[in-house]
């Protein structure tokens, strides 16, 4: 595949997925607000991620379509960050089951939602005009992701004891998979030389100031990142994205070719 | 017969947006152009959100109307200048303030645009479409579609929306 759908399947996966995970608190949310704003953000991610797919099956032709791209592929052919598909709670492996905590979810938005403020601009200059103009949409929608997601890590973690105790926690468990925004993929490297894609690297001290500035305000401390790096954007994922994936991809598999 | 751009303009004119009634496509600035292509006549749009479910309904009501109509015409989605609100029509807002939504502000700068804090320091007064107070507070920066939030009049107490600037 070239680097450019390599790259682009990378950026779609990522919105694929996290509308996924968003999308489960439509009809739980912790409030009525709240429910229709993650479902709102869930439908502008699944949205990005249809154009993207749909950029991907129009370079690679030969039949491909976003439904085969989104319903068709398995784990190990999805790119998107881990980060993206652990569930909303803490760290949990299997089968486990853990409760929806909003803490878990309003953090993982803002630390995705801090970077692609920044890469949505930044991809709006890309040699491939169609994906700078899916940037150029999708980075008016993130700026509002960004400013729900900071208000509420914001007014959680300096908020009472209980949910300040479970907004540091949250962000324990998911910073370090940051960590892996800041190391390159084969897919980033030969789209970042083919002038489609942008060096994250370059992007760094901005989401750095964004985070240290937010996570200030909100009285949390920001934890030192070690250990594992994950690699979901090279197709090794943890074993939560093929739950995912089977719950989003049944329905479509059950009743291929369907219309509705 | 070859029908002319400007027919074709004439026939589209009063459109409605399927989630907001009141307002025409082309108030909306959704309905952006009207082309001679190279097979005929083509009629470009451009989708506002990108996961907002009314585009597929906007493109059958486009179609359909051209069809009733007798025209012959290709409708093509054009995803760049990407769409924004600073391209509704004044008649358009003020269409939305008499309905009860509050209309966008113009959308800020680029080098205003909030990076590093939540908000703007001092967030521009919405004005609520019933009463005309600028005492208004919003309640949620996402409402009934993806267009809009949510806010409160704190004089008349009336809930309403507010387009939001895109």
């Amino acid at each position: 595949m070239s680097a450019a759908t390599d790259y682009l399947l990378h950026l779609a996966d990522n919105a694929l997925v996290l509308g996924q995970r968003n999308a489960e608190w439509c009809g739980h949310g912790p409030i009525l607000e709240e429910d229709i704003a993650l479902s709102n953000v869930s439908l502008d991610l699944i949205g990005q991620a249809r154009l993207l797919y749909q950029l991907v099956a129009s370079l690679q032709g030969g039949g491909a379509t976003e439904d085969k791209l989104a319903y068709f592929r398995d784990t190990g052919e999805f790119r998107n960050y881990t980060l993206l598909e652990l569930p909303h709670s803490g760290p949990l492996s299997g089968y486990a089951k853990g409760s929806l905590d909003y803490g878990t979810t309003i953090v993982r938005n803002f630390l995705y939602s801090a970077l692609m403020a920044l890469l949505w601009e930044a991809l709006e200059k890309s040699a491939n005009a169609d994906l700078a103009a899916i940037a150029g949409k999708s980075l008016k929608e993130v700026r509002y992701h960004l400013r729900h997601s900071r208000d509420w890590l914001v007014r959680l973690g300096d908020g009472t004891e209980e949910s300040h105790a479970r907004t540091q926690a949250a962000l324990d468990h998911l910073m370090p998979y940051t960590q892996e925004f800041w190391t390159s993929s084969p897919a980033e490297t030969a789209a970042v030389a083919a002038g489609i894609g942008v060096d994250l690297q370059t992007l760094k001290a901005d989401w750095d100031g964004i985070v240290d500035a937010a996570l200030t305000e909100a009285t949390l401390k920001r934890p030192l990142l070690e250990g594992y790096v994950s690699e979901g954007k090279k197709g090794l994922h943890s074993e939560h994205l093929g739950f995912l994936l089977a719950e989003m991809q049944s329905l479509a598999r059950a009743h291929p070719n369907g219309n509705w | 017969m070859t029908t002319s751009i400007e027919e074709t303009w004439a026939a589209l004119a009063d459109l409605a947006d399927p989630e907001i009634p009141v307002i025409s496509l082309r108030d909306l600035g959704i309905l952006r152009d009207v082309r001679a292509g190279a097979d005929g006549l083509e009629v470009v749009i451009t989708p506002t959100y990108s996961g907002c479910p009314a585009m597929s309904q906007i493109e059958d009501d486009i179609r359909s109307t051209l069809k009733n109509k007798g025209i012959s015409a290709r409708v093509v989605t054009q995803l760049a200048p990407a769409w924004t609100t600073d391209w509704m029509t004044e008649s358009g807002k003020e269409k939305l303030r008499a309905y009860g939504i509050a209309p966008p502000h113009q959308t800020p700068a680029a080098h205003n645009v909030v990076r590093f804090i939540s908000r703007p320091a001092k967030a521009e007064a919405v004005p609520c479409p019933h009463c005309g107070s600028s005492n208004t507070v919003v309640s949620s920066q996402f409402g009934s579609t993806a267009c809009k939030a949510l806010y409160k009049c704190q004089d008349c107490q009336e809930p309403f929306d507010y387009f939001k600037p895109y």
